[in-house]
């Protein structure tokens, strides 16, 4: 039997590891401290209020959490920009007809399971790139209904930057209501994502997951090869 | 006739006329001027406006509405905001408390647009049917649009009176059958004062009247068009439950132990976190109480679509369409599942036709680890 020959390749770098486990655990403690406040529990106490500040501390950590959250993700699009060419932006947004084709390819081998030829992509495959593009557009709309809905508690210019947001949507019962709703979005997101790393992972042995931590991929002599010339007649042309 | 604004006596020459002393002024001064927020020179700055300037003629409208506002406002706690603004003194027109009826009614009105053009200031209270060409509330044969049209046209300044005229109220909550319409979507270019609630409170209303009477130009407004001075606060920031709220300790149902207590009454469904309104400063019916420290839940009566924005004893929202059961977890809970069943089935069907792809892989390392062995 043939033995494949499987070459390192530094894919995520050091700031887009950071940002995505910072990121992920924001996610999580936000997702859960925000379910707190938008559905409390009862104790049936005899507790007097001067001694007991739960509610108070859970919203102080989904606030703070919030300005950790935003200030990552104002870090990875700074990086979107900076960064090696598996970091940058061309990634995820769908500039040209190549990209959409490249989605429609993913779509037929990996999730349709139609027998086409497997298109290896070192770093995020299209359709992948796309669906963070659509993730990234979500956590902004959390970013801009939470700070809109947070503006009028504080007096730092910066939640104050949001305040038009309750405005716009005449009052804060629907901003509040869509920042509830988008949560399920993301929860519904991070399932999917979570299956589809340990798909990729289980079938094609390249060290999807734990590229996140090391920030290499394995990728296989002949895909690289076939890269390099692919790009360098790209060049020519 | 010719008569013209300058001829018009001073507020504190019809009060006097009515019988108020001057000590009862001073007093409504000061009074008002702590509702509005105003430093302590602001007394003085009211008692002059009041002592100096002839009364501005208002008109006030009625549509679609119940009169609450009206209500609320002759029964605010001092007599003389009522006798100040309305009863005779001030209001030129109004359907509840004018004493002319029919075509007199009517002249008086007209006679103010006129005599008055650019100088009036503008009650409206209720909301305007705009469907079947307006024809679902008419008055004196007219429809509320032309007459609100009309009646804007001279306006130095418009006040929407409750939540029917800044945002619709109950009449224009789904489905909306009359096309219950605010106000400020249908003047344009005038200066509007939107002064939400059901009904607002009655100092509240005296303190936008006086401000506009004291200053000569309409009260700091907010984005939504509300005075800075009375909506710039959630209930929730000056309710006196919040350091329940902050500990985390709360009723469950109206009867139970720690609704006893005074608990916070979040999870029963107060919209105080959401409704910008003075009730926890100003309270009602001069300062006796407001509706959670009776116990109840605010019910967001002065945010826009308060009627829709699901049910007044819970917090989850509502999704129209999904059943009076359903609410946003339950619909989020159910997709998480559905999601988590469809890729199960995902990880099936690979395992069915990727199993040669991932044979290969699986009997590579087998057989590299079998070489070691
Ligand atoms: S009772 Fe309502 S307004 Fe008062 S603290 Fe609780 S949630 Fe806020
Ligand atoms: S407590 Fe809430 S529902 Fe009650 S009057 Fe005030 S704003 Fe309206």
């Amino acid at each position: 039997m043939k033995t494949v020959r499987l070459r390192r390749v530094y894919v995520w770098q050091m700031p887009v590891r950071i940002f995505h486990w910072i990121n992920a655990l924001c996610i999580l403690v936000l997702g859960v401290t925000g379910y707190l406040i938008s559905n409390p529990p009862v104790f049936l106490s005899n507790a007097e209020a001067s001694n007991s500040f739960w509610f108070g501390t859970n919203r102080f950590i989904h606030f703070t959490t919030a300005y950790i959250f935003l200030s990552m993700l104002i870090m990875r699009l700074y990086w979107a920009f900076v960064g090696n060419k598996y970091a940058s932006w061309r990634n995820f947004i769908p500039i040209n007809k190549k990209f959409i084709q490249k989605i429609g390819g993913v779509l037929k081998h990996d999730i349709l399971l139609l027998k086409t030829e497997e298109d290896v992509s070192i770093g995020h495959n299209a359709l992948a790139g796309f669906s963070y593009f659509m993730f990234f557009l979500l956590t902004l709309i959390m970013i801009v209904t939470g700070f809109g809905l947070y503006a009028d508690s504080s007096t730092w210019f910066l939640p104050k930057l949001f305040a038009w947001v309750p405005a716009l949507f005449g009052g804060d019962y629907l901003v509040r209501e869509i920042h509830h709703v988008t949560m399920w979005i993301l929860v519904v997101f991070i399932l999917i994502h979570l299956y589809l790393v340990f798909l990729h992972d289980q079938y094609e042995g390249r060290g999807e997951t734990s590229a996140m931590i090391s920030g290499y991929k394995f990728i296989e002599e002949e895909v690289i090869e076939k890269q390099k010339e692919e790009r360098q007649i790209e060049r020519i042309a | 006739m010719n008569s013209t604004s300058t001829k018009r006596p001073t507020y504190y020459e019809e009060l006097r006329r009515k019988g108020y002393s001057r000590r009862e002024f001073m007093q409504f001064c000061t009074m008002i001027a702590a509702y509005m927020g105003l430093e302590a020179n602001g007394v003085a700055q009211v008692s002059e406006a009041l002592m100096s300037h002839p009364r501005v003629p208002v008109i006030w409208l009625h549509f679609q509405e119940c009169t609450c506002c009206s209500e609320s406002f002759i029964r605010s706690s001092h007599p003389m905001v009522a006798d100040i603004i309305l009863d005779k003194i001030s209001l030129d027109y109004t359907e509840t408390l004018m004493a002319a009826a029919g075509h007199q009614a009517e002249a008086a009105m007209e006679k103010t647009m006129k005599d008055s053009y650019g100088e009036y200031v503008l009650c409206v209270e209720g909301s305007v049917p705009v469907y079947e060409d307006g024809a679902y509330c008419c008055i004196g044969g007219r429809s509320a649009v032309d007459i609100l049209d009309e009646a804007a046209a001279g306006a130095k300044a418009v006040i929407g009176w409750g939540s029917c005229a800044c945002n619709g109220c109950v009449q224009a909550a789904s489905p909306n059958p009359t096309g219950a319409t605010p106000i400020h979507k249908l003047i344009k270019g005038k200066p509007i004062i939107k002064v939400p609630g059901c009904p607002p409170i009655g100092e509240v209303m005296a303190g936008v009247l006086v401000h506009l009477v004291t200053f000569g130009r309409i009260p700091e407004l907010d984005r939504i068009g509300r005075p800075k001075a009375f909506y710039s606060k959630r209930v929730h920031d000056s309710c006196y439950r919040r350091p329940f709220y902050d500990a985390g300790l709360f009723v469950e149902s109206f009867d139970d132990e720690n609704a006893k207590k005074g608990y916070c009454l979040y999870r029963v469904g107060c919209k105080g976190p959401t409704t910008y309104n003075a009730c926890g400063i100003m309270r009602w019916n001069d300062g006796v109480s407001y509706p959670i420290q009776s116990g109840h839940g605010c019910i967001g009566c002065s945010e826009e679509n308060f009627w829709d924005n699901g049910s007044f004893y819970t917090r989850v929202p509502n999704f129209p369409g999904f059943g009076i059961e359903s609410n946003a977890d339950k619909i989020g809970i159910a997709a998480a599942g559905l999601t988590a069943a469809g890729l199960t089935a995902h990880a099936v069907g690979t395992r069915l036709k990727r199993k040669k792809e991932h044979d290969k892989i699986l009997e590579e390392g087998i057989d590299n680890a079998n070489e070691l062995n």
